[in-house]
C-alpha cells in the first residue's frame, strides 16, 4: 500500500530569461506511488488554489523517451535513480520528511527561459550541422543490399538510444555537450551508410558544439546522469573521427597532407 | 449545406491505382517549385517526413512545432515496431497480403484503395529508413530481422529494440535538420497552431501563437499540412504525452473540413492501471506480454488475498475460458472489453481494485527466470519502476487504456480535406486503419502518408496554383483570426474562476470514458450528451488560469486545448451514438452477437461518418455525411476466436 511523504521542496523560480531567479520553499503531502512529475502537478494544482502561479517545467510523454523533462533534483541530473528520466522517477525513492531542492539545467549553452524551462536550441543547431546522412526520399536502395554486422548496428543502437534531454550538459562541470554530440556522430559513423560523410560530420558537429558549449575534460558526470547510460567510449571515438577529419577534409580539399 | 465527398479513388484495378495515379497527378517542374510556399503543423513522423521530402524537392517549406525541438513529437514514444511487406522470411508475405490483413484488422471500415497504397509504400519506408541509417535490429549474417505482431501470420515486422518510433522520428528529424541547414525548410519551434485560416474557399494560411512571448501571428502558404496526430487526450488519461491534442483538427474542422468516425478510438488492453487520483497519464506494456503470461482474476468478489495466497482452483484465467482457441491471445478490442467486464463485476485486483493481473508465473516454471528476463526485462525494469512491485514475484496488474484514436479528420485519396489546400496526414486523418488498428501500422502509415504520398499528391494541387500568390497576411481572413484567436486567450485568462484547467480536463476524461469508452450503450451516450455541455459551460464560467499571455503559460496553454477536447467531446459521442452497430474499437452494448462479440451491420453502416461542422450546438447542429465503402477485393466476415 502506498504511504504519504511530507516533503518540503525548494524550487527555483525564474520570471524570464536574464531575470534574478530565487529559490521558493513549498511543503507538500503526497503518495510515494506518485511519479517526480505528478508530485509537482500536485503542488501546481495547490498553488493555483492559493492564487499563485505554477511552476513552469517542461514534460511530454512521461515515459522517458521524449527528452522533454529534465530537472536537477539535489543537484542531480534527473535525481538520485541511475538511468531513468525524471518522469520515469517515483516518489518512493524519497523518505518522509525530506527536503528535495529542485533547480533547471544549468549551463550557458541552456539560458532559462521560466522557473524550470531551458532554451535547449543548440542541440538542434548541433544537428542541423551534420547529424544525418544525406539520402533523398526515394533514392534508397534495397534495404538488405549493405548487410551491417548485428555487432555494429547493436553499437549504433547503444549511441542512438540518446533522447536529447540534456543532462550530459547539466552534470557537466565544464558544460560540455560531447556526450551528446558523440552519441549522434557515433551512431551515424558506426554504420556503413554514414561513412561518405563521416568526416565532414565530425568536423561540422565538433565545432559547431563548441559554438555553444565548454570542453570536456573526461569528468564523466555525463554518463553517469544520462537516462540511457549511453558510454563516455563515444566521446574517445569521436575525438578520433575529429582529428583525423583535419587530414581527410584538407586532403579531399585538394590540400597538402598535414603532419 | 450538404458536401459532396469525393473521394477521388483512381479507376482500374487495385494494385495499378497509385500508379497510375501519380502519372496523372500533375507535376511541378523543379524551377518553380521554389515559389511556393507550404506549411507543416507538427513534426511527428508524418510532419517531419513530409517537411523534409517537400524540402528535398525545392519547395518553400514552413515547420510548426508547440516542442523546444521537432525530435520531441510523441511518434517517439512507439515501441515495437513496423510493418514492411518485404517477405524477407520467405513466409508468404505479399502487399497484397499486408493489405488483406489490414482491411480485416480495421474490421471493414477503411478504404480498400488508400490501405493497398500504404501496403506498397510499407516496402519502401524500410528502405528509406535504412538509408538514413536507422538502426534496425539484425541477424549475425548482417541483414535485417523481423518479428511478428498480432494480426497477421507472417513476421513482417522491422523493430530497432523497443524503440522503433524513437529511431524512425529521429531519421525523419534528421532528414528535416538538412533541410534546415540548407535553408529550405524554416523551423518555428514552440509555437502552437491555433487556426486554420480560409479564403475564397480554401486554405489561405494558419494562425498560431508563440508559447514564449504570446505573441499570435499568421503565416500564409498555397498549402496547409496537418500531421497533428490524434484525440486520445480527450480520455485524459491516455498512453498519449501530455500535450497531445486535437486543437489543429477541431480548429479546422470548424473551418470546414469535415471530421470522420471520431468514435473510433483505440483502447490498448495492457496498461499499468492508474495508482491515484493525480495519476496524470497511463504507460503502455507490450502487447508481446501476453505472449507469455496469463491473464486473470480471482473467482470470488472483493477478494482480499494477495495474488500469491490464492489457489488455483479459486483463479479465473477467464480469456482461456472464454476463447480456448486464442486464450490470451484474442485481439485487442477483445482482451480489453473482457478486463472491464471482470472489473466491473467487483473482481478487479489491487488497492484500488481496478487492473487484471498478468501472471508469469507458469512460464517462470517452465522456461526459468532467466528466458523471462532475456525476453521481457525492460518492460518488467519499466513495471517495477513505476508500481515498486518486482513482476518476477508477484503478477503485474494491468487495465486498458487509450492507445490510438483510428478516426481524424476526412481525406480524399490525396489526402485533402474538404477544404482545397487543407491536407492531413498520419494519425490526423481517418483513412487507412477503419475501426481498429493494427499492431506496428501506425509508424508506418505517419511515414507512408509524409515521404512518399503527400509530395506527390500536395503538387498535384500546387500546379494548378502556379503563378498566385499566397494571401497577404495582411488580409481581413487573417486580421479576424488573429482577432479571435486573442479573444478566446483573453476570455480564458479573464474567467478567473476556482477550478483549474485540469480540474475540467479529469472531470470531462471521466465522462467520455464511462459513456464512450470500451463499451458504449444509448443511454449512456444520451446522458454524455447532456453532461458534457453542461461541463462546458461550466469551463467557460468557472475556470482558473493565472498569469498572463505575454510570457510561457502552460496553464494558459493547456486552457485552449482543453476548451476545443470539450466541444470535440460532444461530437465523438454524437457519432457513437448514430453507429447503430458494434465494430472494432468501436463497441455498443445493443449490437452484440449471443457470444458477446462485436456485431456489424453492414447493410446500414459500411460507410465513413463524415461531419460537417454546423454551429455551436454541436450535437444538433452537426450535419452528417456519408461516403459509402466499397469492397471489391475482400469479403467481408464476422470475426471469432473461439
Amino acid at each position: 500500500m502506498s504511504e504519504t511523504l511530507n516533503l518540503t521542496l525548494k524550487v527555483w523560480r525564474q520570471n524570464a530569461t536574464g531575470q534574478a531567479g530565487h529559490f521558493e520553499t513549498y511543503t507538500t503531502a503526497v503518495a510515494d506511488d506518485a511519479s517526480f512529475l505528478e508530485m509537482l502537478d500536485y503542488v501546481n494544482e495547490d498553488l493555483i488554489r492559493n492564487d499563485k502561479e505554477p511552476i513552469a517545467f517542461d514534460h511530454d510523454c512521461r515515459e522517458g523517451i521524449c527528452g522533454s523533462c529534465g530537472l536537477m533534483i539535489d543537484g542531480q541530473a534527473h535525481g538520485p535513480q541511475k538511468g531513468t528520466a525524471t518522469c520515469q522517477l517515483h516518489m518512493r525513492k524519497f523518505s518522509n520528511g525530506d527536503t528535495i531542492t529542485i533547480e533547471p539545467w544549468r549551463a550557458a549553452g541552456f539560458p532559462i527561459i521560466k522557473d524550470l524551462v531551458v532554451n535547449r536550441a543548440a542541440f538542434d543547431r548541433i544537428i542541423e550541422s551534420g547529424g544525418y546522412i544525406s539520402v533523398n526520399t526515394g533514392s534508397a536502395p534495397d534495404a538488405n543490399i549493405i548487410p551491417v554486422p548485428k555487432e555494429t548496428a547493436d553499437a549504433a543502437m547503444d549511441a542512438a538510444a540518446c533522447i536529447g534531454c540534456g543532462a550530459c550538459v547539466a552534470a557537466c562541470p565544464n558544460s560540455a555537450a560531447n556526450l551528446f554530440t558523440a552519441a549522434k556522430m557515433q551512431h551515424l559513423n558506426l554504420l556503413p551508410q554514414g561513412q561518405p560523410e563521416r568526416y565532414s560530420r565530425a568536423e561540422s558537429m565538433v565545432e559547431k558544439m563548441e559554438e555553444f558549449f565548454g570542453s570536456c575534460t573526461n569528468h564523466g558526470e555525463c554518463k553517469e546522469a544520462c537516462p540511457k547510460e549511453i558510454s563516455i567510449d563515444f566521446i574517445a571515438m569521436m575525438n578520433k573521427d575529429y582529428i583525423k577529419s583535419k587530414r581527410v577534409n584538407r586532403r579531399r580539399l585538394g590540400q597538402k597532407k598535414v603532419g | 449545406m450538404a458536401l459532396t465527398l469525393d473521394s477521388k479513388i483512381p479507376d482500374g484495378p487495385l494494385a495499378d491505382k497509385w500508379t497510375k495515379h501519380k502519372f496523372d497527378l500533375k507535376l511541378v517542374n523543379p524551377s518553380n517549385r521554389r515559389k511556393f510556399e507550404v506549411i507543416v503543423v507538427g513534426t511527428g513522423l508524418a510532419g517531419a517526413a513530409a517537411a523534409a521530402s517537400l524540402g528535398e524537392l525545392g519547395y518553400n517549406v514552413k515547420v510548426f512545432t508547440y516542442h523546444d525541438s521537432p525530435r520531441r513529437a510523441h511518434s517517439i514514444a512507439a515501441q515495437g515496431g513496423i510493418n514492411g511487406a518485404k517477405n524477407y522470411r520467405n513466409d508468404g508475405d505479399s502487399v497484397h497480403r499486408l493489405f488483406y490483413d489490414t482491411v480485416k484488422g480495421g474490421d471493414y471500415r477503411s478504404r480498400e484503395a488508400n490501405v493497398h497504397r500504404l501496403a506498397e509504400s510499407s516496402v519502401n519506408i524500410i528502405d528509406q529508413a535504412t538509408a538514413q541509417g536507422v538502426p534496425f535490429a539484425r541477424e549475425y549474417g548482417g541483414l535485417l530481422d523481423n518479428r511478428s505482431f498480432g494480426g497477421a501470420q507472417v513476421a513482417r515486422t522491422f523493430y530497432a529494440r523497443g524503440q522503433t518510433g524513437q529511431q524512425l522520428l529521429l531519421g525523419a528529424y534528421q532528414a528535416l535538420a538538412r533541410q534546415i541547414h540548407l535553408g529550405n525548410v524554416t523551423l518555428y519551434n514552440r509555437m502552437e497552431m491555433l487556426d486554420v485560416v480560409t479564403h475564397d474557399g480554401r486554405a489561405a494560411g494558419i494562425t498560431v501563437r508563440d508559447l514564449l512571448s504570446g505573441e499570435v501571428s499568421a503565416h500564409s502558404a498555397h498549402a496547409v499540412l496537418l500531421c497533428t496526430g490524434g484525440y486520445g487526450n480527450v480520455y485524459f488519461l491516455s498512453t498519449n504525452a501530455k500535450a497531445c491534442n486535437v486543437t489543429a483538427t477541431w480548429r479546422a474542422h470548424k473551418k470546414g473540413a469535415a471530421f470522420a468516425n471520431p468514435c473510433f478510438t483505440q483502447i490498448h488492453p495492457t496498461c499499468i492501471p492508474p495508482a491515484d487520483e493525480f495519476q496524470s497519464k497511463l504507460t503502455l506494456m507490450s502487447e508481446s506480454l501476453r505472449n507469455d503470461g496469463r491473464i486473470w482474476v480471482p473467482k470470488e468478489f472483493d477478494e482480499a488475498r494477495s495474488a500469491g495466497e490464492i489457489p488455483e482452483s479459486e483463479r479465473d484465467y477467464y480469456l482461456e475460458r472464454k476463447y480456448p482457441a486464442f486464450g490470451n491471445l484474442v485481439p485487442r478490442d477483445v482482451a480489453s472489453r473482457n478486463s472491464k467486464t471482470v472489473v466491473d463485476e467487483g473482481r478487479g485486483v489491487g488497492p484500488l481494485r481496478n487492473g487484471v493481473y498478468l501472471d508469469f508465473s507458469d512460464s517462470i516454471n517452465r522456461f526459468g527466470k532467466e528466458t523471462i528476463k532475456a525476453r521481457y526485462g525492460n518492460l518488467f525494469d519499466m513495471y517495477e519502476r513505476i508500481t515498486g512491485e518486482d513482476p518476477y514475484e508477484s503478477p503485474m496488474r494491468i487495465y486498458p487504456a487509450t492507445h490510438y484514436t483510428m478516426g481524424g479528420l476526412w481525406v480524399d485519396y490525396n489526402l485533402q480535406t474538404t477544404v482545397p489546400g487543407l491536407f492531413a496526414l498520419g494519425e490526423a486523418n481517418f483513412s487507412d486503419h477503419g475501426a481498429n488498428r493494427l499492431g506496428a501500422s501506425a509508424l508506418m502509415q505517419g511515414l507512408a502518408d509524409g515521404y512518399f504520398v503527400a509530395p506527390e499528391t500536395v503538387a498535384g494541387y500546387l500546379s494548378d496554383l502556379l503563378g498566385t500568390s499566397p494571401l497577404e497576411t495582411t488580409h481581413e481572413a487573417f486580421a479576424t483570426s488573429i482577432a479571435e484567436t486573442k479573444d478566446r486567450t483573453h476570455q480564458l485568462l479573464s474567467i478567473k474562476g476556482t477550478k483549474s484547467v485540469d480540474h475540467y480536463h479529469r472531470e470531462l476524461g471521466k465522462l467520455v470514458w464511462d459513456y464512450c469508452g470500451m463499451t458504449r450503450d444509448r443511454n449512456g451516450l444520451e446522458k454524455a450528451l447532456t453532461e458534457i455541455p453542461a461541463l462546458r459551460d461550466e469551463f467557460w464560467k468557472n475556470v482558473k488560469v493565472l498569469g498572463n499571455n505575454e510570457s510561457l503559460n502552460q496553464s494558459l496553454e493547456k486552457a485552449l486545448r482543453v476548451a476545443d477536447f470539450m466541444e470535440f467531446a460532444e461530437l465523438k459521442v454524437s457519432d457513437a451514438l448514430h453507429r447503430e452497430e458494434s465494430c472494432g474499437g468501436h463497441f455498443r452494448e445493443e449490437h452484440q452477437t449471443e457470444e458477446g462479440e462485436a456485431l456489424r451491420d453492414d447493410e446500414n453502416f459500411c460507410y465513413v461518418a463524415a461531419w460537417e461542422y454546423g454551429g455551436p450546438d454541436i450535437h444538433k447542429d452537426s450535419v452528417l455525411n456519408k461516403e459509402p465503402l466499397v469492397f471489391e477485393n475482400v469479403k467481408l466476415t464476422q470475426r471469432s476466436y473461439k
